[in-house]
C-alpha cells in the first residue's frame, strides 16, 4: 500500500514538471513565433533614425525677386562622453559666449528630454556661418564636439515681417498634435511661414544608423541602402509687390496704422504694412524668443499686424455701404436731395461740417454728408412696407455682410479677425427687445458705433467699388512652385447684394471727392495722370485722438489697384491718409514719384505722440 | 582497485552528458552575450566567457573530487556540512560585500564566492539524512517542526541577506517532502493558496471575501449533507450583511464593504460552530477553519503586499500580471528581455548574430538573463533544445532517485529535482513574463563560479550516490 501511494507521487512529479515546462514552451512558441511585435521593438532598440532637415522653400514676390531666403547655420552638438578637458576660455571666445555660458550648457544638456552622455546633444544653437568658419579649423581640439548643418531664414528687403510670420522649433504641444514633427524641428509660427507650412517646409530625409543601448552609433545600416534623401521645400511667388511694400513701409515710419492695397481684378494683395514695423532678422535664430519678448513688451506692439487684427472703426468710407443699400433698397435715388444744417436734427442728432446744401447724392458721397447718410440710414431701417426697425435692420445688415464686413475673408494668413457687425439680438440685449429704432442706433450711419472693421476688410471694400459691385478674397500667394495652382477659393467670385448700376454713383461721388475741385474732401490725393478715386474717413476713437482713414481705388476706368490706409490718431482722413494713399497708388502704377515734396512731407511727419498723449 | 571500478562503472554517463552539453552551451551564450569586435578571443581572460572557462574547468575538477570521495562521507557530515553552510552565511552577512543591495558575497583575493548558492547541497544532505532514517514518520508534528528548521533556517539568514529570489528556492523542496508523504489534499490547498494569493492582488477584498464565502457554501453542498442548513445559512449570512449595508448607510456612516461583509461573515461563524457542536457535524469545523484561515491569508497577503513589500517587488509581480505596465521602468527588464527572445523568431539570429543581447539591451544577459541568447540567437528551436535537455535531465534523476535503495540517496535525488526544476522554471520563466524577476540564476549556464561550482556540487553528489547504490 505504502509502495503504490510513492510511486504514484513519482508520476505526479514528473507531470506536475511536464506541465509546467510545457507551459514555458507555449508561451515561448506565442513570443517566438506567433507575436510579431518584438521583433518590430527589437529594430527600433538597434536602429537610430537620425533626421535629415531640407531647406525651406523660397519665397518671391509678384516681380520675381527674392524676398524670402535661406542661410546656413549650424547646431553644435556635444557627445558628452567623448569630451575631453579643454580650453574653456578659448572655446567661449570661439563661439562669442562666456564662460559661464559654456559651463551653463552643460548643465543645461543634462535637463533635457531624451538626454544621453552617449548621444549628440544640442549644445549650442544656430551659429552663424562666420562663427562656423572659425569654429571648423578648430574643432579637432574639440574632441566630443560636432556641427550639424541647419537653414535660417534671411529677409533680403527686410520687409513685410508681420506678413511673412517667422520660424521657430517645435514644442511639444505641436508634436503631440502632428507626428510629423519631432524634437529639434523648425515650423513657421505666424504670417505666410505658417500658413504654408506644409509647401514650404518640404519633407525630412533620414539616415538609419545602427546603435547600442548607450545609443552609441555603431555604423550605417545596409550601407545607407534605406535611407531617405530630404525633399527640399516647395518655392512660394507672393502676391506682394516688394517696392511697393518697402515704399509703404517707408511712408509709415512714425506712424501707427496700417496699409492695406489688393488687385481689385483677382484679390491679390499687393501690398500689406502694419506700422510700427520690426525688423524680420531679430525673429531668426538664437535670440529669437528673447527679441519677441522686447518686441511683445513694446508699447506701440510692433508685432501686432494691424491689417488682420485690428477692428477699426470705419468711420465715413461706411457711408458709402449705407448710399449703395439705400440706392439698392430704394429708399434714396440718385436725385434725393437732403438740406444739411450743421447736422442731423432728430433724435440726439448727429453734427456735420461746412459745405453747400442741399446736397444730391454724388455730392453727399463727395463732401461726405453725415446728415444726408442719416436720413439714408433711417430710410432703410424704417422702410415702411417691411413694418419693424427689426425688419429693416435685418435687410441692411444681409447687405452688409455681403460686403465681406462681420466675417473673415479667408485670407491665407492666420489670425485675421471678423471684425463686427451688429445684430438684431444684440440691440434685443443692449436695449430691449422693441427698446430700439433707426435713431437709436444712427452711429451706424456714418460708419461709428457698433460697427468694427480690420483694414483688409475696408481695402475689400475698396476693391469692391473699383469692381462695381464683386470681389475675390485677398489673398497673398499668387503661385506654389511645382504645384497647380492656387486653392480655389481665391479664384471664386463674390458678388454683394448690390447691383453693378448702383455703383457708378458711388463711382462718381469717389472721383469728384479727389478730383471735383471746392467741396472735395480728398484733393490733396489727386494726380494730373492717373484717376483716383476716393473716399476719406474718421474714425472716432474712444482711447484718443480720432483714426485718420482714406480708401481709393485707381485708375477710374481700369482699375489697378485698391487701397485702404488707416493713421492711428491722425485726425481727418483727408490730411495724412489721403496723401500717403496718393502717393502709394502713384508708386505703383507710375513707378516714379512726381511729388518729392509731399514724399518728403510725409516721411518726416511724426505722428507717435499724439498716441502717447491722449486727448 | 574494486573502488575505483565500482566507481567508474556504475556513474550514470546521460545525465553527465546532459551536465557537459549543458555546461558548454552556457559557456558559448555567454561569449555571445559578451562578444564585441574589441575583444572577440574567446580565451581573453578580461571577459566573462574567459573567466567562465577557468570557472568551468575548476567545476570539472570538484566534480572529479566529488567522484573519488567515499560516498559515506555525504552521510556521515551532512550536519557538519549544513553547520558550515550556516556559518558561511552568517559571515557573508555580516561581512560579506554589498551586490545589488544583497549582503551575500564573501571575498577572497580576488574570487568571490556566493554562500547561498552552497547552502543548498547542504540542506537537501541534511534533510536527507533527518528524513532519511528509518521508520521516520513525517507527518509527526516533531519531524515537520525540525523539517521547517532546516529548511527554513538558511532561508531566513538569505532573506535578512536581502537575497529573496535566493531564498524562494527553498520553497521548491516542498516537492521533495510531498514525495516523502506530506498528503494530496495538502497540495492541493497550497495550490488553491497561490491562486488566492494571486486574486488578491488583481481583485478588490470584497471580491475575494465573497468569493470565499460561495466556495465555502459550495464545498458543503457537494461534500456535506445537511443541505437544507447550509442554504439557510448562506441566505441569512447574505440578508444580514445587505441589511447592515443598508442601515449604515441610511445612519449616513461610510464604512468600506469589505469590513461588511467581513463582519457578516464572521459572525455567523461561531453559530455555525455551535450548532456542529451540538449535531456532531465535524465537516462543519473544517469548513469554518478553511473559511477562517483563507480569509485571513488573503487578508495578510492584501496588507503585506501594499504595505509591507518593498515597492520594487511590488511593481515587478504588478508588471507580471499586467496590472501596471511600465516598460521603461519596472518592466524595463522583462520587456527587453521578451523583445530579445521575441525577435529571435523561430531559428533565430545565428551564433553571435544577436543585436538586442550583444548592443547590451537586455539587463545582466550573462548571468540572470542569459536565456534571452539563447532565445534571439538560437530561436524557438535553440529554446526548446536546451528545455527538452533540462527536462529530460530532471526527468531522469526522478528515475534515478526512484531506483535508490537508500532513502538517504532518493531524498538527496528529490532534493536535487526540486532546486533544479525551480531555477529552470523560474529563470526562464521570468525572462519570458511568466514569473516575476527574483534574480536566480540558470544552472549551468549563467556565468559566474558559485552557481557553476554549486550546481556541479549539487548534481554530482547525487551520482556519486547513485554509482555506487
Ligand atoms: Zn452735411
Amino acid at each position: 500500500m505504502q509502495l503504490n501511494i510513492t510511486t504514484d507521487k513519482k508520476y505526479i512529479i514528473s507531470s506536475i514538471i511536464l506541465i509546467v515546462f510545457i507551459v514555458i514552451l507555449i508561451k515561448l512558441f506565442l513570443l517566438q513565433i506567433v507575436e510579431q511585435s518584438y521583433k518590430l521593438s527589437a529594430s527600433n532598440n538597434v536602429f537610430r533614425y537620425i533626421p535629415q532637415y531640407p531647406a525651406r522653400g523660397l519665397v518671391y514676390d509678384r516681380n520675381g525677386d527674392l524676398i524670402v531666403c535661406n542661410q546656413a547655420a549650424y547646431d553644435l552638438m556635444v557627445i558628452k562622453n567623448e569630451v575631453k578637458a579643454f580650453d574653456t576660455v578659448e572655446f567661449a571666445s570661439i563661439l562669442g559666449i562666456s564662460k559661464e555660458q559654456v559651463k551653463a550648457s552643460f548643465i543645461q544638456i543634462k535637463r533635457m528630454k531624451g538626454y544621453s552622455p552617449y548621444k549628440p546633444s544640442v549644445f549650442l544653437k544656430q551659429i552663424s556661418t562666420k562663427t562656423y568658419a572659425i569654429l571648423q579649423e578648430k574643432l579637432y581640439k574639440y574632441p566630443g564636439f560636432d556641427v550639424h548643418p541647419r537653414t535660417l531664414r534671411t529677409y533680403p528687403y527686410k520687409m513685410a515681417s508681420h506678413l511673412f510670420g517667422y520660424v521657430g522649433e517645435v514644442d511639444s504641444s505641436i508634436i503631440a498634435k502632428n507626428p510629423y514633427y519631432q524634437l529639434g524641428d523648425y515650423i513657421g509660427v505666424n504670417g505666410l511661414e505658417k500658413s504654408y507650412e506644409k509647401e514650404l517646409r518640404g519633407k525630412k530625409g533620414v539616415k538609419i544608423f545602427m546603435v547600442d543601448v548607450h545609443n552609441r552609433i555603431k555604423g550605417s545600416y545596409e550601407n545607407g541602402l534605406y535611407d531617405t534623401a530630404a525633399v527640399v521645400g516647395k518655392d512660394i511667388v507672393c502676391t506682394i509687390d516688394a517696392k511697393l511694400q518697402s515704399y509703404g513701409e517707408n511712408l509709415m515710419v512714425n506712424k501707427i496704422g496700417s496699409i492695406v492695397a489688393i488687385e481689385p481684378k483677382t484679390g491679390e494683395v499687393l501690398a500689406m504694412i502694419s506700422s510700427p514695423i520690426y525688423d524680420p532678422e531679430l525673429l531668426v535664430g538664437r535670440n529669437r524668443k528673447n527679441n519677441v519678448k522686447i518686441l511683445q513688451s513694446d508699447t506701440l506692439k510692433p508685432i501686432f499686424n494691424r491689417s488682420l487684427m485690428a477692428p477699426y472703426p470705419p468711420g465715413s468710407t461706411f457711408k458709402i455701404v449705407n448710399g449703395l443699400i439705400g440706392l439698392q433698397e430704394g429708399t434714396v435715388y440718385p436725385t434725393t436731395r437732403y438740406g444739411c444744417a450743421g447736422g442731423f436734427p432728430i433724435g440726439r442728432g448727429v453734427g456735420c461740417h461746412i459745405h453747400p446744401s442741399p446736397l444730391a447724392f454724388t455730392q453727399a458721397i463727395q463732401m461726405s454728408c453725415n446728415t444726408y447718410f442719416c436720413y439714408v440710414f433711417r430710410g432703410i431701417i424704417d422702410k415702411p412696407m417691411l413694418g419693424s426697425a427689426e425688419a429693416g435692420f435685418s435687410i441692411w445688415k444681409k447687405h452688409v455682410e455681403s460686403f465681406g464686413f462681420g466675417n473673415r475673408l479667408n485670407i491665407d494668413l492666420p489670425n485675421e479677425q471678423r471684425g463686427t457687425v451688429p445684430s438684431v439680438s444684440f440691440y434685443d440685449r443692449y436695449f430691449r427687445k422693441g427698446g430700439w429704432n433707426s435713431l437709436t442706433i444712427i452711429s451706424l450711419s456714418i460708419g461709428q458705433g457698433e460697427l468694427g472693421a480690420t483694414p483688409l476688410q475696408i481695402a475689400n471694400l475698396s476693391s469692391i467699388i473699383a469692381n462695381r459691385g464683386y470681389y475675390y478674397s485677398p489673398h497673398v500667394v499668387k503661385e506654389i512652385k511645382e504645384f497647380d495652382g492656387i486653392d480655389p477659393k481665391y479664384t471664386t467670385k463674390y458678388t454683394t447684394t448690390i447691383d453693378s448700376t448702383w455703383f457708378d454713383y458711388v463711382v462718381e461721388g469717389m472721383d469728384m471727392a479727389v478730383n471735383g475741385g471746392a467741396g472735395g474732401t480728398a484733393l490733396n490725393a489727386a494726380l494730373p495722370n492717373i484717376r483716383i478715386c476716393g473716399k476719406t474717413g474718421t474714425a472716432q476713437n474712444p482711447h484718443g485722438a480720432d483714426h485718420s482713414v482714406f480708401i481709393a481705388f485707381a485708375p477710374k476706368d481700369d482699375p489697378k489697384i485698391a487701397i485702404a490706409v488707416y493713421i492711428e490718431n491722425a485726425g481727418f482722413g483727408g490730411t495724412w491718409a489721403s496723401p500717403i494713399a496718393s502717393l502709394m497708388i502713384e508708386k505703383y502704377l507710375a513707378d516714379s514719384i512726381s511729388r518729392p515734396d509731399l514724399e518728403k512731407y510725409i516721411q518726416d511727419a511724426v505722428l507717435l505722440d499724439r498716441h502717447a498723449g491722449k486727448k | 582497485m574494486q573502488e575505483r571500478n565500482s566507481t567508474w562503472g556504475g556513474l550514470d554517463w546521460p545525465t553527465i552528458f546532459i551536465y557537459l552539453a549543458l555546461v558548454f552551451m552556457g559557456w558559448i551564450n555567454i561569449y555571445a552575450a559578451v562578444y564585441s569586435d574589441e575583444h572577440n578571443s574567446i580565451l581573453d581572460f578580461t571577459q566573462r566567457y574567459g573567466m567562465q572557462l577557468v570557472w568551468i574547468i575548476f567545476a570539472f575538477a570538484l566534480a572529479l573530487v566529488i567522484l573519488l570521495i567515499d560516498r559515506r562521507v555525504y552521510f556521515v557530515f551532512a550536519y557538519f556540512f549544513y553547520g558550515l553552510a550556516l556559518l558561511s552565511l552568517i559571515a557573508a552577512l555580516l561581512f560579506g560585500r554589498v551586490v545589488n543591495g544583497a549582503h551575500s558575497w564573501l571575498q577572497f583575493g580576488s574570487v568571490g564566492i556566493q554562500p547561498a548558492e552552497f547552502t543548498k547541497f547542504a540542506t537537501i544532505l541534511a534533510l536527507a539524512k533527518l528524513i532519511g532514517v528509518f521508520n521516520f514518520k513525517i507527518l509527526q508534528p516533531s519531524s515537520l517542526l525540525k523539517i521547517s528548521i532546516i529548511i527554513l533556517l538558511p532561508a531566513f539568514i538569505i532573506i535578512l541577506q536581502n537575497d529573496t529570489g535566493s531564498a524562494m528556492v527553498y520553497g521548491a523542496l516542498i516537492l521533495l517532502l510531498y514525495r516523502e508523504g506530506l498528503p494530496n489534499w495538502f497540495m492541493l490547498f497550497l495550490l488553491f493558496m497561490v491562486i488566492l494569493f494571486i486574486l488578491v492582488i488583481i481583485a478588490s477584498n470584497a471580491f475575494i471575501l465573497i468569493t470565499l464565502f460561495c466556495i465555502t457554501i459550495l464545498l458543503y453542498l457537494i461534500y456535506g449533507d445537511k443541505q437544507k442548513e447550509a442554504i439557510i445559512y448562506a441566505i441569512s449570512t447574505i440578508l444580514f450583511g445587505l441589511a447592515l449595508y443598508f442601515t449604515l448607510k441610511y445612519l449616513g456612516y461610510k464604512i468600506s464593504s469589505t469590513y461588511i461583509i467581513l463582519f457578516s461573515m464572521l459572525i455567523g461563524t461561531p453559530l455555525a460552530i455551535a450548532y456542529a457542536f451540538l449535531r456532531r457535524i465535524h465537516f462543519i469545523y473544517y469548513l469554518t477553519i478553511f473559511l477562517v484561515v483563507t480569509t485571513s491569508f488573503s487578508l495578510s497577503v492584501d496588507y503585506g503586499y501594499h504595505k509591507v513589500l518593498p515597492i520594487h517587488q511590488q511593481k515587478r509581480i504588478n508588471d507580471l500580471l499586467g496590472i501596471e505596465a511600465d516598460p521603461q521602468g519596472w518592466g524595463y527588464n522583462v520587456n527587453q528581455s521578451k523583445i530579445a527572445i521575441g525577435s529571435g523568431g523561430f531559428s533565430g539570429k545565428g551564433f553571435l548574430g544577436g543585436t538586442q543581447t550583444k548592443f547590451n539591451f537586455v539587463p545582466e544577459q550573462s548571468t540572470d538573463f542569459i536565456f534571452c541568447t539563447v532565445g534571439e540567437e538560437w530561436g524557438f528551436i535553440g529554446s526548446s533544445v536546451v528545455l527538452s535537455l533540462f527536462l529530460i535531465l530532471i526527468l531522469r534523476l526522478i528515475m534515478l532517485a526512484e531506483r535508490q535503495r537508500e532513502s538517504f540517496a532518493r531524498v538527496y535525488g528529490y532534493g536535487v529535482v526540486s532546486i533544479l526544476f525551480f531555477h529552470v522554471a523560474v529563470n526562464v520563466g521570468m525572462t519570458i513574463g511568466l514569473f516575476p524577476v527574483i534574480g536566480i540564476p540558470l544552472p549551468f549556464f549563467s556565468y559566474g563560479g558559485s552557481s557553476l561550482w554549486a550546481f556541479t556540487i549539487l548534481l554530482f553528489i547525487f551520482i556519486k550516490l547513485d554509482s555506487s547504490r
